[in-house]
């Protein structure tokens, strides 16, 4: 029999659509079908210089938008060669740890209550909730914050946000704990999760799996710690790594990261607490904009400004790769540049999309509550899967 | 392990497969490590850089193609490498033309070449031979068309502002006739 | 310039309390009939049926859990714990189209999707109601290509226009409030839907 899990379900987290193969309640084939929010980034991107496209990447997975848009500058700064100071790294990488958190909290929610608890998802939106009003107070939106710029960051940091943070930061632990506490010893919870959904290492690696799937399959990769970026190799966190592969081990692994996210943010706050106050952008005039007093008062700023802002900056003819370890996975943008302001090519690696393929692999033989259990803790956002 | 050497992947391939003619790709702002690969080699290319011990590229990340419309070949499919051993990047390049856009499946040597192969079939319309199930994923089955080639349109819909729908807009109302609107609130 | 001395109408806490109105000199005695007709004049309401109708069916709005993208995110933290939404009737959000009364578009709807939407607005009973959430379901938002819709408007008719990219919680409760108000403010119509006339002599 085949059953239809159609675009509008409660539990497709978006607008996924199963086709499950049946024998009963055994499920032989998950297939699932994409496309229902393909948004055409890929191709707009095309048409919109580097600074225009930040917005789009926010749409991508909506629920870590600075992750994104760190993705993305990361990306362009490598194809044009800069750095920005270590102030500006520290602050992304408060922010992205923060973001991780987040989005943590939403998968943990909508995971929990797909599965029964609803409880959690009340407790983790209102740890959100904190850090949306971060967002908010740091770039003036919610969601959609777009605030990362290639070289730097688009206004300096409030004052009063890293009192904020700090306090966020402090309080953490405890949230943590309570999920925990609801969640880690409960039988329904172990009984619905534990031995569901199992993924090996062989095969996880084999169908490109990376990100929580690929840790709580018990191979040791995270990007920040192979591939550092960002100056996370100067930080002081830990890997966590699960043992067999299901889904309750890719929980504890993500409850982990969220934990080791608090940790880096501390120090990340303490960090920009220490360098004090400074540049916000790189003073790299070719490709970044120059700050508004010399603006007004250099003459070769003011044309660097009005060229980077009527036609975008021209970055060399080339390409490059860069990717990050996002929450769901290594998010990656490839860039091809002809030389001109708008990109050649710009594409989008998304965990979502091939971590979704394992879909099939982990259900086999399963029942169909546990496809459920499987998309709940694969971690997909249909914005990052269909672009 | 220690770090690979970009130049050592090139010598071991070079090693183990003279006949093909391997091309690094030049280029002041190329900033990973490309190498060009004919498509007829791709397969065995792929299995020895996945069997291989030293160099170990056991996943695959990303596969992406290009359209260089006004060059000749016209496409370019590149195949992102990773290495999590010796955490290592490799990008390999076909080439192929515009009128028979034909790559060999790599699907065979890494599964989860299946899902990148359809979306660049999608896309662009290259043809993965030996693919099993190539078919749209993204767009509608009934697409016709490949969006993101250069020569396809974005698709922009001209937005209707007042100065390009003219006969839309209602005419500016009496200052004089205007009276406010009483909004009755019922119940409650 | 003279200053008019206002005098503020709330009394505070400052002020004293006015005195007591006097007792009235004739004092009528209650007989039972008329404390019994104060009772039930006190537990009865006069309205309309249409009143009665609108203002059931304003305060019981139940959405369609229908979240496309990042509109949908805001979607579930108005229904989170901060920005309630159950206070305004909306308590549970029903999975299936055939029990749900307003179908809240959150998020841009793909070419992909467009029939889909469709299909699950016509399985909604009447009376329905359907919100365009965002700048995506409202006008095509961001995204003007190939791919996206230029609003849902195209597919569905739309009462309640939210803009906002994602729109605040307080943003969606302010469109869900003016389709409060204009759910109290239609006409209802009783008894079997009107048959077309036929015109005499027509074919």
């Amino acid at each position: 029999m085949t059953l239809n899990m159609g675009p509008q379900h409660p539990s497709t987290h978006g607008v996924l659509r199963v086709a499950l193969e049946l024998d009963g309640e055994t499920v032989l084939a998950a297939r699932p079908i994409m496309g229902y929010l393909h948004t055409g980034m890929e191709k707009q991107a095309e048409y919109k210089t580097y600074t225009q496209s930040i917005p789009q990447t926010d749409r991508m997975d909506y629920l870590a938008p600075m992750s994104n848009n760190l993705a993305f500058c990361l990306a362009v700064e490598k194809l044009v060669g800069i750095e920005p100071p270590p102030r500006v790294q520290a602050i992304r990488v408060l922010l992205t740890e923060l973001t991780r958190v987040a989005a943590h909290c939403v998968w943990l929610g909508t995971h929990a209550l797909d599965i029964g608890a609803m409880t959690v998802f009340f407790y983790c939106f209102r740890e959100r909730e904190k850090i949306l009003a971060m967002y908010d107070q740091v770039c003036g939106a919610r969601l959609t914050a777009s605030y990362f710029r290639v070289g730097g960051l688009a206004s300096d940091i409030p004052a009063g946000l890293l009192e904020r943070a700090r306090k966020f930061v402090d309080e953490m632990p405890a949230h943590i704990d309570e999920y925990e506490a609801l969640l880690t010893k409960n039988p329904i919870w172990l009984a619905r999760t534990k031995g569901v959904a199992p993924l090996s290492a062989r095969d996880a690696i084999a169908l490109g799996a990376t990100g929580p799937m690929l840790r709580g399959s018990g191979v040791k990769w995270d990007l920040r710690k192979a591939q550092p970026y960002s100056g996370y190799d100067t930080y002081d966190f830990e890997i966590p790594v699960g043992a067999s592969g299901d889904a309750f081990d890719r929980y504890q692994v993500r409850v982990e990261e969220m934990r080791q996210a608090t940790r880096i943010a501390d120090q990340a706050i303490r960090r920009v607490e220490e360098i004090g106050p400074g540049d916000y952008r790189l003073r790299d005039y070719k490709y970044v904009l120059p700050p508004k007093e010399e603006v007004k008062t250099s003459m070769e700023a003011l044309i660097h400004h009005f060229k980077i802002v009527a036609h975008g900056f021209f970055p060399p003819k080339g390409e490059a790769y860069h990717a990050i370890e996002a929450p769901k996975g290594e998010l990656g943008f490839y860039f091809v540049s002809d030389g001109t302001p708008r990109p050649w090519r710009m594409k989008v690696r998304s965990p979502s999309f091939v971590n979704l393929q394992s879909l099939s692999t982990m259900v086999h033989g399963r029942l169909v509550a546990d496809v459920i259990t499987a998309i709940g803790s694969l971690d997909i956002v249909l914005g990052e899967i269909d672009r | 392990m220690t770090a690979l050497a970009p130049e050592r992947v090139a010598e071991r391939l070079r090693e183990r497969f003279p006949a093909v003619a391997f091309r690094r790709q030049a280029g002041e702002a190329v900033r990973d490590f490309t190498l060009h690969v004919p498509a007829e080699s791709l397969v065995e290319v792929c299995a020895f850089l996945r069997d291989d011990p030293e160099l170990d590229f056991a996943m695959l990340s990303w596969i992406a193609g290009v359209d260089w419309l006004p060059r000749e070949p016209r496409f370019e499919v590149v195949y992102g490498l990773l290495s999590l051993s010796r955490a290592f990047r490799l990008n390999l390049k076909v080439q192929v033309g515009e009128e028979n856009p034909r790559v060999p499946t790599v699907t065979g040597v890494w599964p989860t070449a299946d899902w990148h192969e359809r979306e660049t079939w999608d896309f662009y319309g290259i043809e993965f031979t030996g693919h099993s199930d190539l078919r749209r994923i993204l767009l509608p089955e009934d697409w016709v068309g490949w969006p993101l080639r250069k020569d396809s349109p974005l698709g922009y819909e001209e937005v209707a502002f007042t100065h390009n729908t003219p006969q839309r807009v209602k005419p500016a109302p009496r200052l004089t006739k205007l009276k406010p609107r009483k909004v009755r609130y019922r119940a409650q | 310039m003279t200053e008019k001395k206002i005098e503020n109408p709330f009394r505070t806490l400052a002020q004293p309390a006015r005195e007591a109105p006097p007792a009235p000199d004739l004092v009528v005695p209650r007989t039972e009939q008329d404390a019994f007709r104060e009772e039930l004049e006190r537990g009865v309401l006069f309205t309309t049926v249409e009143s009665m109708v609108n203002w059931s069916r304003a305060n019981s709005i139940w959405p369609l859990g229908f979240g496309l993208a990042c509109c949908a995110i805001e979607m579930m933290a108005t229904l989170g714990p901060g920005y309630d939404l159950s206070r305004f009737g909306a308590e549970v959000m029903r999975p299936s189209p055939r029990q749900a009364d307003l179908m809240i578009v959150a998020g841009r709807v793909s070419l992909k999707m467009a029939p889909v939407v469709r299909l699950l607005y016509d399985q909604m009973p009447d009376p329905k109601w359907v919100i365009a959430m965002g700048a995506c379901a409202s006008c095509g938002g961001v995204f003007n290509n190939y791919a996206i819709v230029q609003g849902v408007d195209k597919i569905v008719p739309v009462d309640v226009y939210v803009p906002g990219c994602p729109p605040r919680p307080e943003a969606l409760i302010h469109g869900i409030m003016k389709l409060q108000e204009k759910i109290l403010s239609s006409r209802i119509e009783l008894g079997p839907a009107p048959r077309p006339r036929r015109k005499k002599g027509a074919a």
